[in-house]
C-alpha cells in the first residue's frame, strides 16, 4: 500500500520527506568530480588513438598473453573460492563451535590486509626457500613466479567475496525444506545439492563474479609473486603499469579500456543473470 | 495398508505426529551428522590456516629475523615515518569525503524515487569493478602532463599527479563506494513512512535526518566507515601509478614495503609490513566489536 501512495505522490510532483534536491545535488557533483569525469578521460584519451595504433597495441602477443593469464588465473580462483567459499558459510552458519567467532572475523583479512603486504608475504610463503614452497621444491613443483603462484594470491584475495554473498542468504534460509527432503527418504548429499544449493547459487554467482572481476584487476598482491615473465606470468594490469613507466601512454590507455569493457561486459552478466535467476526462483 | 502402516499413520494424525517426525530427523541427523561436521570444519581450519594465517605469520618472523634492534630501526626510519603520515592523511581524507557522499547518496536513493535510480547506483558502484591500475591511470590521463586539464594546472602551478592530491584522489577513487554500500541496504529496508510522518508533523530536514534516519544506520555507517578506512590504507595499485614514487614525499606505507622489497631490504619491507599488518587486525577487531554490539542491540529491541 505504502508503494501505491508514493507512486501517485510522484506523478503530482510532491515529495513529503525534504532535501531531495540538496542530496541529489551532493550525490551528483561528487560522484562527477571524482568518479565519472576522471573516468571519462580513459574514453577521450582512447578517442584520440588511430584504429591501427589501438589495434595494434591490444593484439601484440605480449598483451594477448597479458589478457590470457589474468582472465585464467581469476577464473580458476574465483572457482576454488566458490567450492571453499560455500563450505566456508556452511560451516559458519550452521554448526557451532569453539572458535567460530575468530574464524567469521578472519574472513575479512584479506580486505583490511594492505596487498601489497600479502604479496611479499605470499611470495616468500611460496617461494622456493619459503615454509611451503620449500616442500613443493622438494617435489620440483615450482609455485612462486608461475601461474599456479598468481592464482594463489588471486585465491587470497576473493576469499571473502564468496562466503560473505552465501553467507546472509543461508543464514535466512528455512530449514523446513531440508527437513522435508529428508524424511521424504533424500541422503544428506542429495538434500545439499537438490534442495540447498540451488536457493544459493544466485548468491553464489554473484560472489564468485565479484571474485573474478576482482581477480582480473587485482594489482598489489599478485604483482610480487607473479615474477613478470614476458609471456608467460605478466597479468594485464602490470602491463599497464610497465606501459606508463615507458611513457607510452596511448598503448596504456589503449589495454586499460579492453580491460575496463571486459570488468563492465562482466558485471552486466553477472546482473542479468541474477536477476534472471530472482525471476525464475520467484515463479 | 498392513496393520503397522496403518497404526503409524493414525498415530501421525493424531498428534503423535510430532514426535515420530521429530524421531526420524533425529536419527538421521545424528547417524552422519558427527563425522560431517569435524571433516568440514577441520577443511575451513586447513585453508584458512594456509592461507589467511601462514602469510601473517612469515611477515612476523621475517621482521624479526634480525632482532629488536633492527625492527626498531626499520620502523623509526624517517622515511616510513614519512610514509606513515601520508598513508594517515589519505586515509583520514577519503573515509571522511566517502563518509559524506554515501550519507547523502543513500539518503537520496532510499527515501526518494526517481527516474534513474538504478542507473546512478550502479553508477556509483564503478570503482568496484575497475582495476586499481587503472583506477591510477585514469587521473594521470585527466590531470597528468597529456591530461586535458594538464595545461591548466600547468599554467595555475598546481600539482596533482606525482603530488599527494593525486594519492588522496586515487585513494578516494577506489574506496569511493564502501560507505554507500554498506548504508543503503539498512536505509533501503528501513522505508521511509517514519521519515513521511515526520515532515508531516513539522521536523525540518536536519532533525528527520538526526533523530530518524540516523539511528537507524548507526552501526551499518561505523561499520562502513571501519571497512573504507582499512581499503583506504592499504591501497596499493592505484597510489603506485600516480605516486611516482617519490621518496618522503608521495610514498604510502605499502608503496615504501614495495620500494624495500625490491632493494631486497626484506628484513626492513617486513618490518614495516608489520605495522600495516598491526593496523589490519586492529580494524578487524573493530569491526567485529561494532558488528557484535549492533547484534545485541538488535536482540535488545
Amino acid at each position: 500500500m505504502g508503494q501505491q501512495i508514493v507512486k501517485v505522490k510522484n506523478k503530482k510532483g510532491i515529495r513529503v520527506i525534504p532535501g531531495f534536491g540538496l542530496s541529489m545535488g551532493v550525490t551528483l557533483s561528487m560522484l562527477s568530480i571524482l568518479v565519472l569525469i576522471p573516468l571519462v578521460s580513459i574514453f577521450i584519451s582512447a578517442g584520440k588513438l588511430d584504429f591501427q595504433e589501438f589495434a595494434e597495441a591490444v593484439t601484440s602477443k605480449q598483451v594477448v598473453s597479458g589478457y590470457i593469464v589474468s582472465i585464467s588465473c581469476a577464473f580458476f580462483a574465483a572457482f576454488v573460492n566458490a567450492v571453499f567459499g560455500v563450505i566456508l558459510a556452511w560451516v559458519l552458519v550452521r554448526y557451532d563451535f569453539p572458535g567460530r567467532r575468530l574464524m567469521d572475523g578472519l574472513i575479512e583479512l584479506p580486505f583490511a590486509l594492505p596487498t601489497a603486504v600479502a604479496g611479499i608475504s605470499l611470495t616468500y610463503l611460496y617461494s622456493d626457500e619459503g615454509w611451503i614452497g620449500a616442500l613443493f621444491a622438494k617435489a620440483g613443483i615450482k609455485i612462486a613466479y608461475t601461474r599456479t603462484g598468481i592464482t594463489i594470491a588471486m585465491i587470497f584475495v576473493g576469499i571473502p567475496f564468496v562466503v560473505r554473498a552465501v553467507q546472509p542468504v543461508l543464514k535466512r534460509l528455512d530449514r523446513q525444506y531440508e527437513e522435508a527432503a529428508q524424511m521424504l527418504g533424500a541422503g544428506r548429499i542429495y538434500t545439499f545439492f537438490r534442495v540447498t544449493l540451488p536457493e544459493l547459487f544466485p548468491a553464489l554467482f554473484g560472489g564468485f563474479g565479484l571474485a573474478f572481476a576482482r581477480g582480473i584487476g587485482e594489482y598489489g598482491s599478485v604483482v610480487f609473486i607473479a615474477g613478470n615473465i614476458p609471456n608467460e606470468t605478466q597479468i594485464a594490469p602490470l602491463l599497464i603499469m610497465t606501459k606508463l613507466e615507458q611513457y607510452k601512454y596511448s598503448d596504456a590507455t589503449a589495454i586499460a579500456l579492453v580491460l575496463l569493457l571486459l570488468s563492465f561486459l562482466l558485471m552486466l552478466v553477472i546482473n542479468s543473470v541474477q536477476i534472471y535467476m530472482q525471476r525464475f526462483s520467484k515463479e | 495398508m498392513s496393520e503397522k502402516k496403518k497404526k503409524s499413520f493414525e498415530q501421525d494424525i493424531t498428534g503423535d505426529g510430532i514426535n515420530s517426525i521429530k524421531k526420524v530427523v533425529e536419527t538421521h541427523n545424528a547417524a552422519s551428522d558427527g563425522a560431517i561436521k569435524y571433516v568440514l570444519i577441520g577443511v575451513c581450519v586447513v585453508f584458512l590456516f594456509v592461507m589467511l594465517v601462514l602469510p601473517l605469520a612469515v611477515v612476523a618472523v621475517n621482521a624479526l629475523k634480525e632482532g629488536w634492534a633492527a625492527y626498531r630501526e626499520a620502523v623509526s626510519d624517517e622515511y616510513t615515518i614519512k610514509a606513515f603520515k601520508l598513508t594517515l592523511i589519505a586515509m583520514v581524507t577519503a573515509t571522511v569525503v566517502n563518509t559524506i557522499f554515501g550519507i547523502f547518496a543513500s539518503y537520496l536513493l532510499s527515501k526518494f524515487y526517481f527516474r534513474g535510480r538504478e542507473l546512478l547506483a550502479s553508477l556509483i558502484d564503478i570503482p568496484l569493478s575497475i582495476s586499481p591500475v587503472i583506477a591510477g591511470l585514469v587521473f594521470i590521463l585527466t590531470f597528468g602532463n597529456i591530461g586535458w586539464m594538464g595545461d591548466f594546472l600547468k599554467s595555475h602551478d598546481i600539482k596533482i599527479v606525482f603530488a599527494v592530491p593525486g594519492v588522496i584522489l586515487a585513494t578516494i577513487f577506489v574506496t569511493f563506494p564502501f560507505v554507500f554500500r554498506e548504508i543503503f541496504p539498512v536505509m533501503n529496508a528501513q522505508g521511509k513512512e517514519e521519515e513521511e510522518a515526520a515532515s508531516l508533523m513539522g521536523a525540518g530536514g536536519f532533525t528527520i535526518f538526526l533523530r530518524i534516519t540516523f539511528p537507524h544506520m548507526k552501526w551499518a555507517l561505523l561499520y562502513g566507515v571501519i571497512l573504507c578506512a582499512a581499503r583506504a590504507m592499504g591501497e596499493f595499485g592505484a597510489v603506485s601509478v600516480i605516486s611516482g614514487h617519490l621518496r618522503g614525499k608521495t610514498n604510502t606505507l605499502p608503496l615504501h614495503v614495495e620500494i624495500l622489497y625490491n632493494e631486497f631490504n626484506t628484513t626492513a619491507a617486513f618490518a614495516v609490513s608489520s605495522i600495516l599488518v598491526l593496523l589490519a587486525l586492529l580494524i578487524l577487531a573493530a569491526r567485529n566489536i561494532v558488528e557484535w554490539k549492533a547484534e545485541t542491540k538488535q536482540k535488545q529491541t
